[in-house]
């Protein structure tokens, strides 16, 4: 099948409004006619089941936690970019198109992402009219900081917690129509796959994860807002249910699976302990604003720090290396996530890490304490300050801003990072690859659409910060509920689709044989046994640094990692009850699989690229020299995978990029 | 360290439940309560025996999945924290552990450590929002200036993450400082005066309806939330309902 982006024709500036301009509406009699599945309730698809709901169509929403509340778009912390130019610093819808673009590495589709910054502003009106409460000016108008890789101050945020804030938001507006009963909410259900009568998406089969029942729901459209799927990685900062089973399972279905290999890493997290670790911990790179990032200029005093013999105060200024500001002097500690991700890995390659495993670096505070405090003396009018005194209200002033972080970090350092500088490493954070969709945010089966972090589109190869959230709340409360009526119009008279045909049956049979099989297969190692093996594998082999040989590698090994999983996993208890071994199970095994095309896509992409470094592809010399070398000529594509049988055979269908109205250039951040 | 669990199992809501000993070995202290039990759960999995169901999700403190009821405490022995970010140095070599669910009738155990807290949800759902159109085109959110002070305490009260351990550790299992959570973030924003009135009014009869109980000043729950909600909230929503009841 030919790929159709379905872009509307016309000026980038004017696609948006045109398009809406003429596409079929469904009238509000009719859409009480129409039921919408929603699997997932974070930002994406909360924001879409309750503008759906608010549009008058019927809304069945499905999230596996007990609650909207509580799906992962809760852990956001940093906030979320809108082009309002409240600063009045320049910033403008095309400015914050252009900004995603770069930072996307020209590997996003125009487009879309135009249509993201002309919606951004919205976003912000309608948060503050449901009762965020984002960080206010002490003149009562929204406050804003900045987030790395760009020049203006565009993030909207709600002290480290903006994404908990947001997702209220719309998990208060889902409320409201649960109790004008326009939602039916579906808590504590797993979906397990998609139902297609015709070629059309009509129903999903879920799993009560209470008392185990395998349902049956049908619907004239079914839109997937899944999240993304880090947990690849086994350690990530996602949280420990994020998975790819509903993405997988339409992949499986017909769904195109674009750009697997696109990930982000993100450079201040909370480096790992030990074997035992269950997830990463995520620092908000708004911490990148105020605190400085160094390791040790000489190896001795590395050497001296990773044996517990120096302390990092120990070290004079002229013996720290601020490796990011002497190599990017223009953007500094605020480079790109993909940028300070690589840079802290090459210093900590180089033996220069800074606690016991080698792979942290430092992220200190100590200069934001001395500017902040100085400014505060002058503004308090304290004469002739002591240090001491500076330092503490230079303290005050950053505990305002990430204090709920510094205590977060020493609950689980066990060190004050008000008196020693952070401690941080990069870790897998999110996809930016995903679901295939058209403009309409149509996958390539009909009526089934995908929306936010389980979908591909507008990310490009390295989303900056800040922008996935936009990317949710646009699809789910501006674009979504556009493009899914455009569908829908054509099924006003279609009436409820019955769930007791063939189609339903064979899929539910299919998805009740998975569960026999896990139950009665009675292997000798867990679940997540499997799970670390696939996320060793892909750390080393797929992560951050890739190579041909290892990719390979990669490949066969998670093949037989995946061979052995289907023979000797065992899953304890029954199929009827709650069973958290058993949901872990399905999630793994789908793992398994896409892990593989996610290696295959890596392979292919032989080309340095937003978040990952393909060491056949880096800029021989110049100003850049070392640094990773994209390839315009022949990747300016995205790679959309078609599914035949094994991971393997995945098909490539090429949506090839047009770069209209951004000149593709390479990054320099120099 | 070398630890002894004595863990609540119950099958089902219906079964009952017990509580059953175990030990694990070899647990260090930089883990998570948490992880912790993910060890245990390791070395039942293998022997083939079902794992103890506890949820959990974001495993920072965040999602408000976690709960337990450790040692008598709400989220563990630590002050302003959830149970995934307690850690194994809050306890000794030796020391004996007892983990229950969180215990209120509101609350009905679904499996093992698992509660069923949707009677939050129904709180919510009886008038935790401010009724603005989804789908509109809604005022430029700095046409309506808001003093900073008053985000800040919204922002503050907004910051409950649902958890129950408030309801947990009081000991009539009131809910009041949750749904005083809920009705000041509203109460002190100018968005939902229109109907503050009635939000206050749904959200308590629902309350009530749920079985918690009435709160008695003990100040319990403040001690115990892990988001440092204060008491100040209850007092709060008691003025806006004494006000809507005018
Ligand atoms: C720690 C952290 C911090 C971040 N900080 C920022 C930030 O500051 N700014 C920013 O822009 N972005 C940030 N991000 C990224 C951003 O949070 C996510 O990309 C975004 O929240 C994803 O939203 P979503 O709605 O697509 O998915 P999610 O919020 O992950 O929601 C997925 C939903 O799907 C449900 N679900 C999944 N599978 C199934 C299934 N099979 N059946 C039924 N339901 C299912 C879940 O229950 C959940 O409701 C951060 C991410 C992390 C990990
Ligand atoms: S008030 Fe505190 S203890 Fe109660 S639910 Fe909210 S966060 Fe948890
Ligand atoms: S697991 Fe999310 S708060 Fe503990």
């Amino acid at each position: 099948m030919a790929l159709d982006s379905k872009i509307p024709k016309g000026p980038i500036k004017d696609k948006w409004t045109i398009y809406k301009d003429k596409i079929d509406l469904v009238n509000p009699a009719n859409k009480r006619n129409i039921d919408v599945i929603v699997v997932g309730t974070g930002l994406a698809g909360g924001s879409a089941a309750a503008t759906l709901a608010e549009l008058g169509y019927n809304v069945k929403a499905f999230a596996y936690q007990d609650s909207p509340r509580r799906a992962h778009s809760i852990a956001a912390q940093g906030g979320i970019n809108a082009a309002k130019n409240y600063m009045g610093d320049g910033d403008s819808n095309y400015r914050l198109f252009y900004d995603t673009v770069k930072g996307g590495d020209y590997r996003s589709r125009e487009a879309n992402v135009h249509r993201l910054a002309e919606v951004s502003g919205n976003i912000i009106d309608q948060c503050v009219a449901q009762g965020v409460p984002f960080a206010r000016d002490y003149g009562g108008l929204l406050d804003n900081r900045s987030f790395g890789g760009v020049l203006v101050s565009r993030t909207f945020y709600a002290k480290g917690q903006t994404g908990q804030q947001l997702l209220l938001g719309c998990y208060s507006a889902m409320n409201r129509q649960i109790a004008r009963g326009k939602i039916e909410m579906f808590n504590r259900h797993e979906m397990l796959d998609v139902v297609k009568v015709d070629g059309k998406a009509r129903g999903i089969i879920a799993r009560d994860l209470i008392t185990g029942e395998i349902e049956r729901h049908s619907a004239h459209a079914v839109v997937i807002a899944t999240g993304g799927y880090g947990n690849v990685y086994f350690l990530s900062t996602n949280a420990m249910g994020s998975n790819a089973t509903a993405a997988w399972k339409i992949h499986k279905k017909g769904a195109y699976f674009a750009n697997p290999c696109f990930t982000q890493i993100h450079p201040t997290c909370i480096p790992r302990s030990g074997d035992y670790q269950s997830k990463l911990t995520l620092m908000s790179e708004s911490l990148r604003n105020d605190g400085r990032i160094w390791v040790p200029a000489k190896i001795e005093d590395a050497k001296a720090i990773q044996a517990g013999k120096l302390k990092p105060t120990e070290i004079a200024e002229e013996n720290r290396d601020y490796y990011l500001e002497r190599r990017y002097p223009a953007f500094g500690n605020l480079v790109p996530r993909d940028v300070a991700s690589r840079a802290a890995k090459e210093r900590c390659d180089a033996g220069f890490g800074v606690n016991a495993t080698g792979e942290a670096v430092y992220l200190d505070f100590a200069s934001a304490f001395e500017r902040y405090g100085t400014e505060q003396a002058k503004i308090h009018g304290i004469k002739n300050p002591s240090k001491a005194e500076i330092i503490k209200l230079g303290q005050g002033i950053i505990e305002e801003k990430y204090g709920n972080l510094f205590q977060m970090y020493e609950k689980i350092i066990a060190e004050n990072p008000y008196e020693t500088p952070m401690m941080i490493y990069p870790a897998t954070h999110y996809t930016m690859g995903g679901v295939w969709v058209d403009y309409n945010l149509m996958t390539t089966v009909e009526g089934l659409y995908c929306i936010g972090e389980a979908n591909f589109s507008d990310h490009g190869a390295n989303r900056l910060g800040a922008s996935a959230l936009m990317q949710g709340l646009a699809d789910g409360y501006f674009v979504l509920p556009y493009t899914i009526g455009d569908y829908l119009a054509d099924d006003i008279r279609t009436g409820k689709i019955p769930t007791d045909s063939k189609e339903f049956d064979e899929v539910e049979k299919e998805v009740k044989d998975r569960i026999e099989f896990f139950i009665n297969n009675k292997g000798t190692k867990s679940v997540d046994h499997f799970h670390k093996r696939l996320g060793k594998v892909m750390w080393d082999k797929v992560g951050m640094s890739r190579n041909e040989k290892d990719l390979k590698a990669a490949m066969v090994e998670i093949k037989a990692i995946r061979e052995e999983f289907w023979k000797d996993v065992m899953v304890p208890g029954s199929a009827n009850e709650m069973n958290v071994e058993l949901e872990k199970a399905g999630r793994v095994a789908d793992f398994l699989e896409l892990g593989e095309l996610f290696a295959k896509d890596a392979l292919n992409r032989n080309e340095s690229c937003g978040g990952h470094f393909r060491e056949e592809s880096v800029e021989l010399d110049g100003e850049q020299k070392g640094e990773a070398k994209r390839n315009d000529k022949d990747f300016a594509y995205v790679s959309a995978w078609e599914y035949k049988g094994e991971p393997a055979d995945a098909v490539l269908h090429k949506e090839e990029l047009e770069f209209n109205d951004i000149e593709l250039k390479q990054r320099s951040y120099k | 360290m070398n630890l002894t669990l004595k863990i609540w199992r119950q099958k089902d809501s219906d079964a009952k439940g017990q509580m059953v000993d175990y030990k694990v070995t070899d647990i260090s202290e930089h883990m998570s309560f948490l992880e912790m039990l993910d060890v245990l759960n390791e070395q039942l999995v293998n022997a083939g025996e079902e794992p103890v169901a506890f949820d959990h999700d974001c495993r920072e403190g965040i999602c408000g999945m976690c709960s337990l009821y450790i040692n008598g405490e709400a989220h563990g022995p630590d002050r302003g924290i959830t149970t995934c970010q307690l850690h194994m140095r809050m306890f000794n070599d030796g020391d004996t552990i007892t983990i229950e669910p969180f215990r209120a009738a509101a609350f009905p155990v679904i499996k093992d450590l698992i509660v069923d807290r949707m009677a939050f949800e129904r709180i919510q759902q009886a008038g935790g929002y401010i009724s603005v159109n989804t789908s509109g085109n809604t005022q430029d959110a700095n046409s309506l200036p808001i003093s900073k002070h008053a985000a800040d305490e919204a922002m503050d009260a907004a910051a409950c993450i649902g958890c129950g351990a408030c309801v947990a550790t009081c000991k009539n299992s009131s809910a009041m400082l949750f749904v005083g959570a809920k009705v000041s973030q509203y109460a002190l924003l100018p968005q939902g005066q229109v109907e503050a009135a009635d939000r206050v009014k749904n959200m308590v009869a629902q309350m009530d309806l749920e079985g918690f109980g009435n709160c008695t000043n003990t100040g319990a729950c403040e001690v115990e939330c892990p988001k440092g909600i204060s008491l100040d909230n209850i007092a709060r929503m008691n003025r806006e309902l004494m006000k809507a009841n005018l």
